[in-house]
């Protein structure tokens, strides 16, 4: 056998496929049938923050004429860079969604100066005026919808003391932590929010003794921000405790223990963005939005929720979604070593970019950012 | 008190309790292993069995309703693979250590392909014996739910340490381990003693496995294993290969893997991922005290490839 031959030929053909490939693929942008990318970091199924990109995933699915392709489990590494042109050259995805925070810088950037003609959306980026004009970032102030359990936990908290599961000590979940421990203040002057670090995105173990530590502790409703919230609502609803949920509905798991939740509503989004497109318009690159722009909703409340939670609850609701909107994090504000991070007399709006800087905990939260 | 919390008492609290709760997968899969490698062969596979073990074992308690039949399915799952591993390295000049890394990466791989399904539905889990019923300390309660795996491998460790050193097959497994001309002097089969124990070594691992799913933390999930399985293989070497080491190591480091939340949990906030490394600290430590240049480790089997 002659395995030189065959693998040369081989060699030709493969390499004329992907020539061929690489012409389709910059054809005009959004044809009739336009090919929709999604990567995301983990599996897509987690019930957690990619289940809730595959979920807007699904709902482009639907409409007639996209093709949507998806891979899972992509690190954010160089990796991404080869699922990006794999998806353009042999799927012929004229627009992508790289969907994990890690993506953006270099490697996103990168696809995007190289692929001019081609439209790439990022999922919690900072894009500025530097960075290639195809490329966009959009986000949501998921901290609204978190405000809105922390005052549904601070009604329901017995003991006043919440717990809150998080990741790691960035901004995005700083913002988190600080929008529930101010929400909970609301409902109850005296709440804590006790928070711990488990320092990865999935460490279901330690998510696991972290809830239990907060319950020995005398914490009696928990929220979290990893990646998979499912081992946290279980775990906690177990030793009767409540929870709030996190990226997806995750009432299903625990029916009488869960309250709330903040969820992305990616699903209304990503059929905006294709409108946009197929319209002509183009979409902003640095997008942003909370409740009234339906880039984040609420989980329907759950049994154990008072009828009075509920009615502060919907009435912060509906100054999010009024015109003037509504500032979170408004002057005054001390961290929770004393110091003031916001000087009083100024509101720092949603929109405020120094938010997406936050390094700080609030008062009212046990923790520290390192 | 007033408030239902016990304070500093956490900590200790949460590392019995951790110790408890997180040391099953260690302390079944490094049994497991202790019997694979006293019998001459390193499975390091084993991180790929206790994942496919929590997978299969999750997905037949979901499909049957009977938690128990998961557990078995774990087993059998484990044993097939651990043949799997002990066929291929039965072969001539096959090095056991790269069939294991091999067997771990297909192991977790197949495991996240055939569990995409499993990860939305939630399966009935194993039952807990409640021992904290004397207490009306509600914390305390909670650390002394302990599931029935837990004490059978709590009571495997001391069965097999007496099963070495006095049983027939311990003596056999030791022997194929310590040096395989002897046992094949005497008219053993090396291979079929080496396939047998690397078979019960990866049944203990899968049912290490169905304890991560179906118990601690209880549900299945592509992150849930994260490197328990190789820190068990570890450990396996950090014990001396004697079972009762294991034990204590075991429940060492699943205590250990409660620290970092606990202190959080009562305010010792700065350097958790200093706390949250102390498990593997405490393995670097004790292998430099106990290492020595002038002669290999005491009580490692003297056909293991790395000890060769």
């Amino acid at each position: 056998m002659d395995f030189g031959r065959i693998s040369r030929r081989h060699l030709l053909q493969g390499g004329a496929a992907l020539t061929l490939g690489a012409a389709a693929g910059v054809r005009p942008a959004f044809a009739a049938d336009t090919t929709i990318g999604f990567i995301y970091v983990g599996s897509r199924d987690d019930y957690g923050y990619n289940q809730a990109h595959a979920q807007g995933a699904a709902a482009l699915k639907k409409i007639p004429g996209l093709k949507v392709v998806e891979e899972e489990k992509v690190p954010e590494t160089d990796a991404v860079e080869k699922t990006i042109e794999s998806m353009i050259n042999l799927d012929g995805a004229s627009l992508l969604f790289p969907t994990s925070f890690g993506y953006y810088n270099p490697h996103m950037i990168k696809m995007a100066n190289k692929f001019p003609k081609l439209r790439f959306e990022h999922c919690g980026g900072l894009w500025s005026d530097k960075d290639p004009k195809n490329a966009g970032s959009y986000f949501g102030y998921i901290d609204e919808a978190q405000y809105i359990s922390g005052i549904v936990a601070g009604y329901t908290s017995k003991t006043g003391k919440l717990g809150f599961v998080a990741a790691k000590p960035i901004p995005q979940v700083l913002r988190n932590i600080n929008a529930f421990a101010l929400g909970a203040r609301l409902a109850n002057p005296k709440a804590t929010t006790q928070v711990i670090f488990t320092g990865d995105w999935s460490m279901p173990v330690k998510e696991a003794e972290a809830t239990n530590s907060l319950i020995d502790q005398g914490v009696d409703v928990l929220t979290c921000h990893v990646d998979g919230p499912k081992t946290m609502v279980e775990n906690a609803a177990r030793r009767g405790a409540m929870v709030c949920g996190y990226h997806v509905n995750q009432s299903p798991l625990a029916p009488k223990a869960y309250l709330t939740g903040a969820e992305w509503n990616w699903e209304a989004l990503y059929p905006k963005f294709v409108k946009m497109i197929a319209a002509g318009e183009s979409i902003p690159n640095f997008y942003r939005g909370g409740l009234k722009e339906e880039i984040v909703k609420t989980s329907p409340y759950g049994e154990a929720v008072s009828a009075e939670a509920r009615k502060h609850a919907d009435d912060v609701k509906a100054k999010f979604l009024s015109a003037d909107g509504y500032a979170i994090f408004k002057g005054g504000l001390l961290d929770n070593k004393g110091k003031t991070v916001i000087a009083a007399g100024t509101d720092r709006g949603q929109k405020d970019p120094e938010l997406e800087k936050m390094d700080y905990l609030v008062e009212g939260v046990i923790g520290a950012t390192s | 008190m007033a408030d239902g919390s016990i304070g500093l008492w956490t900590v200790p609290l949460a590392v019995l309790g951790g110790a408890i709760r997180v040391s099953t997968p260690f302390l079944f899969v490094s049994l497991g292993e202790c019997i694979t490698e006293r019998s001459g062969r390193i499975n390091l596979g084993l991180e790929g069995t206790l994942v496919m073990g929590a997978m299969s074992a999750y997905g037949i308690s979901y499909l049957t309703g009977s938690p128990w039949l998961g557990v078995l399915a774990a087993g059998i799952t484990g044993a097939l693979l651990g043949a799997l591993h002990a066929g291929i390295c039965s072969l001539p000049r096959v090095n056991d250590v790269a069939v294991g890394i091999a067997l771990m990466l297909f192991g977790t791989g197949l495991a996240f392909y055939l569990g995409k399904p499993l990860i939305e539905p939630t399966a009935p889990r194993l039952p807990a014996i409640d021992f904290g019923w004397w207490s009306d300390i509600p914390q305390l309660r909670a650390a002394l739910r302990v599931n029935v795996l837990f004490l059978i491998g709590v009571a495997l460790a001391p069965i097999l340490y007496w099963a070495f050193r006095t049983t027939r097959w311990g003596l056999l497994i030791r022997t194929a381990g310590e040096s395989s001309d002897a046992a094949r002097a005497m008219g053993h089969s090396v291979l079929l003693i080496r396939l047998r124990a690397t078979m019960v070594g990866g049944f203990l691992a899968g049912i290490g496995g169905s304890f991560l799913s179906l118990f601690y933390p209880g549900s299945w999930n592509e992150g849930l294993s994260s490197g328990q399985g190789i820190t068990a293989v570890a450990l396996v070497i950090f014990a001396r290969w004697d079972p009762l080491l294991c034990l204590w190591a075991s429940l060492a480091f699943g205590g250990a893997a409660a620290l970092g939340p606990a202190l959080q949990s009562v305010g010792v906030t700065s350097g958790y991922h200093l706390f949250n490394a102390a498990p593997y600290i405490l393995t670097l430590a004790i292998m430099i005290v106990t290492c020595s240049p002038k002669r290999t480790l005491t009580g490692a089997p003297a056909e293991l490839s790395i000890t060769r």
